[in-house]
């Protein structure tokens, strides 16, 4: 039986980036955007991604949505498609977004292969959150999410190799979206809005050929293990957001929040999805540490993701008392450059630069500049 | 040599059986002549003779051949390998895969040397421990420290020994509870991690710094404590970029009360241009079957030579081989030594091979291997990334390189979906055996370090470049080419993963008939 693709194209996004929106969130900036001239420019993406697919798999089957969310370039392009719903109005919105990937769970899609920017990613995936693997066409102004490729052709091949190797392994990747209000303020104020299951294509990590290579995933369970039998009686442990912080708490046995921060404190619960309130509240004049992970590819530790984490609280904490917990993978991922902070304090961000010793499996540490 | 014209290989396709396969019951090689009477007579039945417990309950399940079918597999076997003879061998980066002049051969093979035995009388082996001694006073020479053994069975073993020399010190100092941590960086060669963390100590790995490729001066500062043990780091590191920063760092940790390691497993860019005494080591160990020229084909035959300063001398794992004005002989009487870290006194056959290949070139000798070998290492270079599209060589940009350089063909990857992995095994279809990709951690994507050593003629190089600028240009024109090969080779494209999983391995015979159910 031929595989299904689901195909979703947010055909305006990337429109307010030629114009110098910084984005195209929301009716005003899209029509403010039509009328600076801008066009569209994600459909072009996603053909290039699509001709890779039509001359490189002979069997799959796509399902689509109508006019240019997948429809019409499917129609240029000569691919046989499906098309599974319907929309209204020419000018798309998120809703219709929503909803394509809603039809495309019920038809029981094997990959949704979409294209957009962080907006669009954090339409799927508050649908379909890890349900279904997916991967982006990079289209759109903002692409601060780990679900892209890094250019239209290898989304593609990403597509070819899903089908094609059944051992492809799938990672749960950072949706990330800004606030664009702010970001035209000049201020980033990142969000991480949860986690979708991504193919993962080898590329800065070594194969099973050579052997004896840990994998991410006895990495993580090593670095738990080891700030586990690390943590010190009546410290508070404020943990924060992610999949490599996540099985902290999954090794204790305690429930996480996977986007929140929780406390912890002598490996008993103190409170899931703290704010900053609840955290200055219970830490008080108490001994605690901040526990982060590195946002993959970015390297930001602060700042995005993870403001509960805010200026006042990290200045309480120190340097000192922050443990950065990464896999191998991610830090080599970063390709050398160094960790970054961005808390919206020039004081706490100070405080924050210099060198951690970050803890990379059981005993294992790097030592890297975070600036 | 004019242009270079790229051959067109073929390998030898035999589908060759594993042997067990070929077995017939009954068939034999060789025909054991019947004992004499008189030997029987005077002996007893050999079977008798055997103890009972020592005795196998059921024949040993050998496969049963003629000679003629044992020399036909075996030959058939040899020419679907591409060996380090019959091949343009720079590849294997790290590995200083250089020519090993035949004579040596004659040398290991001769009776003389082959035919002797370890637990032989030292008075009847002078003759091979005096070259075990004069091998030692040269690498004394060479690297500047005070005394060298040989009985490291390659370079993980050798870092083991000097970890374990290491922990000795503090120990007899009073600091060993507290002299913990163990600081290395993450181009260094991983064994300067994985020994010392065998031996037991926390291991800290410092990153490289973006721009540079080695760590910053800072970073080590950030680490250096009095839990500090030692410093075990490899210069120049597995990009091929030299650490000027090095005495510096040496001399930091020096201050904080440890130790510093030197790893010269290749040494091939060092000779008679810097030491290890010089870049403030402590201890150090050459690879034997690297840099000296002993090959090591299939992992071995392999020796690390360990070298140490004055004060640290005592703790060598016994024997050294020691002179006492008149004869050679194995001292043993050494007791603050770390023991023994293998049998005997070392892979003797490559201490044979590297004395010769030391004295037949001399000091000047040694100095010009080093000169062409970096000269040829940036040639290379020179031609790589100036000529082949999609290759690069992060960090350091503007530096020459020493003996190798770890390239990345990510933008290769990028733009054609083609990537180190492809290229490696396409390039066996112009007759090259695979390349060395990276040791681990993969901080530069789709990696690649060649090492193009003194033995490699101007021609071959050229031969070598152009083969990787055509195939990538292949990737190019027609990536599916490149990502489906080899096509002339023994086999074709083999995925792995899956079949590389531990879980489905299958490495002996006897193993693979009970996981089959053969009988």
């Amino acid at each position: 039986m031929a595989k299904k693709l689901g195909l979703i194209v947010n055909p305006i996004a990337g429109m307010g980036g030629r114009v110098g929106l910084k984005g195209t969130d929301g009716e005003e900036t899209l029509k403010k955007a039509l009328m600076l001239g801008a066009k569209k420019e994600a459909p072009d993406k996603a053909k290039k991604a699509l001709k890779y697919i039509r001359e490189n798999i002979d069997e799959i089957e796509i399902l689509t949505y109508p006019s240019d969310m997948g429809q019409n370039e499917c129609i240029e392009l000569g691919l046989n498609h499906k098309v599974i719903g319907e929309i209204h109005y020419e000018m798309t919105t998120y809703k219709d977004t929503e909803e394509a990937a809603k039809r495309m769970m019920e038809n029981d899609v094997d990959l949704i292969l979409f294209a957009g920017g962080d907006g669009t990613a954090r339409n799927i995936c508050s649908i379909i959150g890890d349900k279904i693997p997916v991967i982006g066409i990079p289209a759109g102004v903002k692409i601060h999410s780990a679900v892209f490729a890094t250019n239209p052709l290898n989304a593609g091949r990403i597509v070819e190799e899903f089908f094609k190797n059944p051992n492809m392994e799938l990672r749960e990747s950072e949706v990330m979206d800004i606030d664009e209000d702010e970001f035209r303020k000049g201020r980033v104020a990142a969000k991480l809005y949860g986690y979708m299951k991504v193919p993962y294509q080898r590329a800065y990590v070594q194969s099973l050929k050579s052997g004896g290579i840990y994998s991410d995933e006895i990495s993580l369970e090593g670095i738990a293990d080891y700030v586990i039998e690390n943590m010190e009686k009546d410290c508070f442990y404020l943990i924060g957001a992610g999949t490599t912080t996540r099985k902290i708490l999954e090794r204790l046995k305690l429930p996480y929040t996977l986007l929140g921060v929780d406390i912890v404190k002598d490996k008993k619960l103190v409170l899931n999805d703290a704010n900053e309130k609840d955290i200055l509240r219970i830490v008080d004049s108490n001994k605690f540490k901040i526990i982060v992970s590195p946002i993959g590819g970015q390297g930001y530790i602060f700042g995005r993701g993870n403001q509960q984490l805010s200026p006042a609280v990290i200045k309480a904490c120190g340097k000192d008392n922050v443990i950065v917990i990464s896999t191998p993978g991610k830090i080599a991922s970063l390709k050398s450059k160094p960790l970054l902070v961005d808390t919206g304090d020039d004081e706490a961000d100070e405080m924050l630069k210099g060198y951690y010793r970050v803890i990379v499996g059981y005993d294992e540490i790097y030592v890297y500049k975070c600036s | 040599m004019g242009k270079i014209k790229l051959r067109n290989f073929h390998q030898a396709r035999w589908d060759e059986p594993i042997i067990f396969e070929l077995s017939t019951p009954g068939q034999r090689g060789i025909l054991l002549p019947e004992i004499d009477d008189e030997i029987v007579d005077r002996v007893g039945d050999a079977e008798e003779i055997i103890p009972k417990k020592v005795k196998r309950n059921k024949k040993p399940q050998l496969p049963e051949l003629s000679q003629p079918q044992v020399l036909r597999h075996f030959l058939r076997l040899s020419q679907e390998t591409l060996g380090q003879d019959i091949n343009i061998d720079i590849g294997l980066g790290t590995c200083t895969m250089k020519y090993s002049p035949k004579i040596h051969e004659q040398f290991v093979r001769n009776p003389k040397f082959s035919e002797l035995h370890p637990l032989q009388d030292e008075e009847t082996t002078q003759g091979i421990l005096e070259i075990m001694y004069k091998t030692a006073e040269l690498l004394k020479e060479i690297s500047g420290m005070d005394a060298f053994v040989f009985q490291a069975g390659g370079g993980a073993q050798a870092v083991f020994s000097n970890a374990s020399i290491l922990k000795a010190y503090h120990t007899d100092r009073g600091e060993g509870d507290k002299r913990t941590e163990i600081i290395t960086t993450a181009f260094s060669h991983p064994v300067n991690a994985a020994a010392p963390h065998t031996k037991g100590f926390k291991v800290i790995t410092l990153m490289p710094d973006e721009e540079t490729g080695y760590p910053s001066i800072e970073a080590l500062k950030s680490v250096v404590s009095d839990r500090t043990a030692g410093l075990f780091i490899t210069n120049p590191e597995d990009t091929g970029i030299f650490n000027v920063h090095i005495k510096e760092m040496v001399d930091i940790v020096h201050e904080a009360g440890g130790l510093c390691i030197g790893d010269i497993a290749d040494a091939n860019g060092l000779f008679g241009i810097v030491r290890a005494k010089e870049m403030g080591y402590d201890m150090c160990h050459y690879n034997l079957h690297k840099a000296f020229s002993s090959p090591h084909g299939s992992m071995g035959p392999c020796c690390g030579a360990q070298g140490v300063k004055k004060f640290l001398e005592k703790y060598l794992p016994v024997p050294v081989v020691a002179f006492d004005g008149e004869k050679y002989y194995l001292d043993y009487d050494r007791p603050h030594s770390i023991g023994k870290v293998r049998m005997f006194y070392g892979v003797v056959a490559a201490v044979l091979r590297a004395y010769s290949w030391i004295v037949s070139l001399g000091a000047d000798g040694l100095k010009e291997v080093s000169e062409l070998s970096i000269l040829n290492n940036n040639y290379l270079m020179k031609r790589l990334l100036t000529e082949v599209r999609g290759i690069s060589a992060p960090y350091s940009k503007e530096r020459f390189r020493m003996e190798q350089v770890r390239y990345s063909w990510e933008k290769l990857k990028e733009e054609t979906g083609v990537g180190t992995e492809d290229v490696e095994r396409r390039c066996m279809d112009y007759g090259l055996q695979e390349f060395y990709q990276s040791h681990p951690p993969y901080l530069v994507p789709e990696p690649f370090t060649p090492e193009p050593n003194e033995t490699f003629s101007k021609d071959e190089i050229d031969e070598y470049a152009e083969i990787m600028k055509k195939v990538s240009q292949e990737a190019y024109e027609n990536p599916e080419l490149v990502k489906t090969a080899p096509h002339n080779g023994p086999i074709s494209l083999i995925p792995q993963p899956p079949i590389t999983d531990p879980e489905d391995l299958i490495v002996t015979w006897r193993v693979y008939k009970k996981k089959k159910g053969i009988d």
